[in-house]
Parts: C-alpha cells; structure tokens; sequence
C-alpha cells in the first residue's frame, strides 16, 4: 500500500535496480553490526579449525592458513539490515581449496561456521564450495579491520551478510542443519536476499 | 498434519494515534497495530514506506513501550537531516496515517523482569529507546531487580525521556540513573560530563548490590563499540554483554 507523502526516497539509480534485492537500498559506507563487543583477535592467537561434527580434521595457525592459495572475490553484499553495497574488493582462501589442503572431499549436509566471539551461523555445505565462499583476509587490499570481522572473515556474498561470520575460526559440518546465533533468535535458516529470507517465519 | 497456525503475511497496517516531540530531535509515535501483538520489551519493528511508483524503504525501530503497557507501540525516532525514513515521519506523518510495519522483532537484546538483576544499561542518545522498554517494564512489573542505567547524551535537553528517568530514579527502589552529558556540565550529583569511560561503567556497577549478570549497550556504532570496550576493562566479562548497534 502506498505511503501517504512518502515520495522522494533515496532510490537506487535505475541502471542498478537489477542488482538490489527487493528492499533494500544502496549503502556507499560500510555499516559495521555485531551482537557483541569487538573481539580484539591477534594474529598471533589466531588458528582455525575444521571438524566433522565433534571430530578435528585439522587446524592451521596464522602463517599456516595465509600460505593456502589465495583468490579474489569482488562481490555485491547485502545486509538483512536493508542495506546493499555494491562491488566489495575481498581476497582470502576458497573453502574449496581449505577442503583439498585437509584432503577431504565436501561432506553432504550443513556447515556451522564459528566464531572467536562465540557466534555461529548455519550454511549448508554446496552454498559454500565451488567457488561460492571463502574465508577472507583483505579488503580492499588491506587486512580486514577488527571491526569488520579481521583478521579473517567467512564471506558467502548470495546470502545475507550476518552468514558471513566476522572473526571466524572454524568450520563444522553437520549432518542436520542447526540453527546459529542469528537463526535461533528469529532469523531465517537460510537467508537468500533475493527471496528476502530475513525471519524464521518467511517461506 | 500438523495442526499448527500458518504463519501470517509478516507485514501489517498501523495507524499513528498520538505524536509527542520528546527532545529538539526526537519525537515518539504511537501506533495501533491492525492486529495487535505482544513484545518484549527491548524487541524492534520494521517499519516500511512505499512510494507511489512502488519503491519502498525500510528501517528498524525499538519499541520504547513497556510490553505492558497496552495502547500500541511507542516508538521514538531521531531526526537525521539528510536521511530517508527519519525525516518522513518528522515532516509528513501525522495521527490517522496508517503505517506498515512488522514485528515484534529479536530475540537476542530483550530482558524480562522474571530474567532477574542486577543489569547494568548503557545508552547513547536514541539507543537509550528499548532500554526505556526495559526500565518501564521494570517499574510497571513492580520488579525488584537492579538496574542501573548509564545515559550519554550531548546537552541536557537531549536527553530523551529525561523527567520520566529522573523520577524513576528518585523512587531509590533499585532503577539508578546517571547521566553524562558530552558537551555541557553534568547538572545532578550522579551526573557526569565527559564520554564513558572504564572509571564510570565502575561507578555504575559499585552502585549495584552485585556484579551484573548482563550489560546491555545500544546506540551508534562508535558509541556502542567504546561503552563495551570500557564494560570490559571495567571487569565485565565480554560473554555478558549484548549490544545492538543503529548503524553509522
Ligand atoms: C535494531 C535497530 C533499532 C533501531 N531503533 C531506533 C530507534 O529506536 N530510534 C531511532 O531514531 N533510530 C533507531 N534505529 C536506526 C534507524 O533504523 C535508522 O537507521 C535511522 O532512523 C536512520 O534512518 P533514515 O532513513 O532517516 O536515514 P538513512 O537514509 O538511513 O541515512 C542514515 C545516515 O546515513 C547517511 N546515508 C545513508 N545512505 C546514504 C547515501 N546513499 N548517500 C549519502 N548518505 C547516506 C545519511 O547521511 C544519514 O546521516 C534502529 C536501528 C536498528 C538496527
């Protein structure tokens, strides 16, 4: 329904529209949200593990990790918060090249990525290979800033931005999909912008 | 088959019943929901705008009302000149306009008189909102829990809700104020002048019986990051604390 005197608006330009989910506007910042305080995660103290369910696969320290192949990712992010921000400038490791370094071939299910800060957040596992997702360590070709989930951060740019978990320091495959942080308080299992998964109770 | 209810199209109508400036910035707006819910108190609502071409925007809001305290929702809302939504409902909207909107929303930054005290409250200029939610729902729940509620604003007529803090906190019934204000000289003896710090998130926990179970900060992303850094050097451990950020 129309808003009464709602005219202007900051829409986006139209030979963008094709690249903004419904409901969201263009953000030229880059807005920072957490649940928590920052993390102050030092490189030093950093490693990341993968595991199957309660299994360690294998860790990796800071200067481990970076020695992994490295990609670039230059994508458009959206934030269930409502803001889009076209052609973010990512560079890390592919989750599929973090699989081949522990020698394992994707499992089937779900994946819980963790955090540092206790957050966690549900993916299933073919959103994140292929291609599809990685774990960053720049942008913009600078180490990512604590506030933006530095050292490292899992980026999976077709969902919304709260499954790119900031701090992260591991991931875990599941075979049930469980709920993360988010998805326990009310957020959508899985979070497609383009449908505008944003709450638990959207199709 | 499962018997349980479809969920319902997520988005209702609400209408504007009552519009109260609070500070030179902000002023609250009540809403009836067309299909009336409870919350929590420290839940938001999205609130959506179309335009005649169909371009719509949205933004979050917390709800500023106690749960108990029928007659719709309080929601009190800032001013940024150069915003989108903000400015709509300071020059356009008026009572009888109806209003889509959604919710109650989160589950993370809520508290419940039956989750108990102490707790200590941390608030920059708008993000004191679904804190007020919490202090109202405390007094309204004849709760004994302590609170303490640490409110940054810049000068004293901004800070919103101020005669109804001030009240509360002289009851002396375990709901403790201070406030600080960052650009003018603190007015009452619990009051500060000066942003918060380490030293003054120590002072509001000696004013507890205890050590908090749970700090919640909310306000501008700055704000938000430099009152959980201050809780932590205080002592509070970074698991107790909850923030919510308005963004920019
Ligand atoms: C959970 C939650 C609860 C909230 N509760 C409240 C509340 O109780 N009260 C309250 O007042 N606010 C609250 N907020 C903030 C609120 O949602 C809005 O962000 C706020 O009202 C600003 O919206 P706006 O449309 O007026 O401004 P916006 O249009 O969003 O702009 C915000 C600022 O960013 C700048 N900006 C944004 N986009 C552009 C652009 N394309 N070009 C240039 N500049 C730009 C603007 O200059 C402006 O200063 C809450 C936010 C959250 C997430």
């Amino acid at each position: 329904m129309v808003t009464r005197g709602f005219f202007s608006g900051r829409r986006p330009p139209s030979d963008t529209d094709e690249r903004i989910p419904p409901g969201q506007y263009l953000e030229q910042g880059f807005p920072v949200l957490s649940a928590g305080p920052t993390p102050r995660v030092r490189t030093e103290d950093w490693s990341f593990t993968l595991k199957h369910g309660p299994r360690p696969i294998k860790k990796w320290s800071w200067a481990e990790f970076n020695a992994l192949p490295q990609n670039k990712m230059t994508r458009d992010i959206h934030c269930v918060t409502a803001w889009t921000k076209f052609n973010t400038p990512w560079q890390g490791v592919l989750i599929d090249d973090i699989l081949a370094d522990a020698g394992i071939e994707p499992p089937s299910g779900f994946t819980l990525a963790h955090s540092f800060d206790g957050y966690s957040t549900n993916v299933p596992t073919k959103d994140l290979v292929t291609g599809k997702a990685m774990v960053a360590l720049l942008y913009e070709g600078k180490p990512i800033t604590l506030d933006h989930g530095g050292p490292a951060r899992l980026l999976v740019p077709h969902l919304y931005f709260w499954k790119s978990a900031k701090w992260v320091n591991g991931l875990q495959f599941t075979e049930r999909d469980e709920p993360g942080f988010w998805e326990l308080r009310g957020y959508h299992m899985y979070g497609d912008p383009w449908r505008e998964q944003r709450y638990s109770s959207d199709p | 088959m499962s018997a349980e209810p479809q969920p319902q199209s997520p988005w209702q109508m609400a209408t504007i019943t009552r519009i109260e400036k609070r500070t030179p910035r902000v002023t609250s707006f009540w809403f009836q929901p067309s299909r009336p819910f409870t919350h929590l108190a420290g839940q938001h609502v999205d609130v959506r705008l179309t335009a005649p071409d169909g371009y719509q925007a949205r933004r979050s809001y917390s709800i500023a009302s106690a749960p108990e305290a029928g007659a719709g929702i309080e929601l009190a809302i800032e001013r940024l000149d150069d915003g989108e939504v903000s400015p709509f409902f300071h020059d356009v909207a008026e009572i009888g306009d109806e209003i889509e909107l959604r919710g109650p929303l989160g589950g993370h930054f809520i508290w419940e008189a039956s989750d108990g005290g102490p707790i200590l409250l941390v608030g920059g200029g708008s993000g004191v909102v679904p804190l007020m939610a919490m202090v109202r729902h405390r007094a309204l729940q004849k709760s004994a829990a302590p609170i303490a509620l640490v409110f940054s604003a810049r000068v004293w007529d901004e800070v919103i809700f101020r005669d109804e803090l001030i009240g509360l906190d002289d009851r002396r019934d375990g709901f403790d104020l201070a406030l600080t204000l960052t650009r003018e000289q603190a007015r009452r003896a619990s009051d500060y002048s000066r942003r918060v710090d380490a030293r003054m998130m120590m002072q509001a926990m000696e004013r507890l019986p205890k050590a908090p179970r749970l700090a919640f900060v909310c306000g501008s992303n700055a704000f938000v990051s430099a009152a959980a850094e201050a809780l932590i050097e205080a002592g509070v451990p970074a698991g107790f604390i909850r923030t919510e950020r308005y963004g920019v």
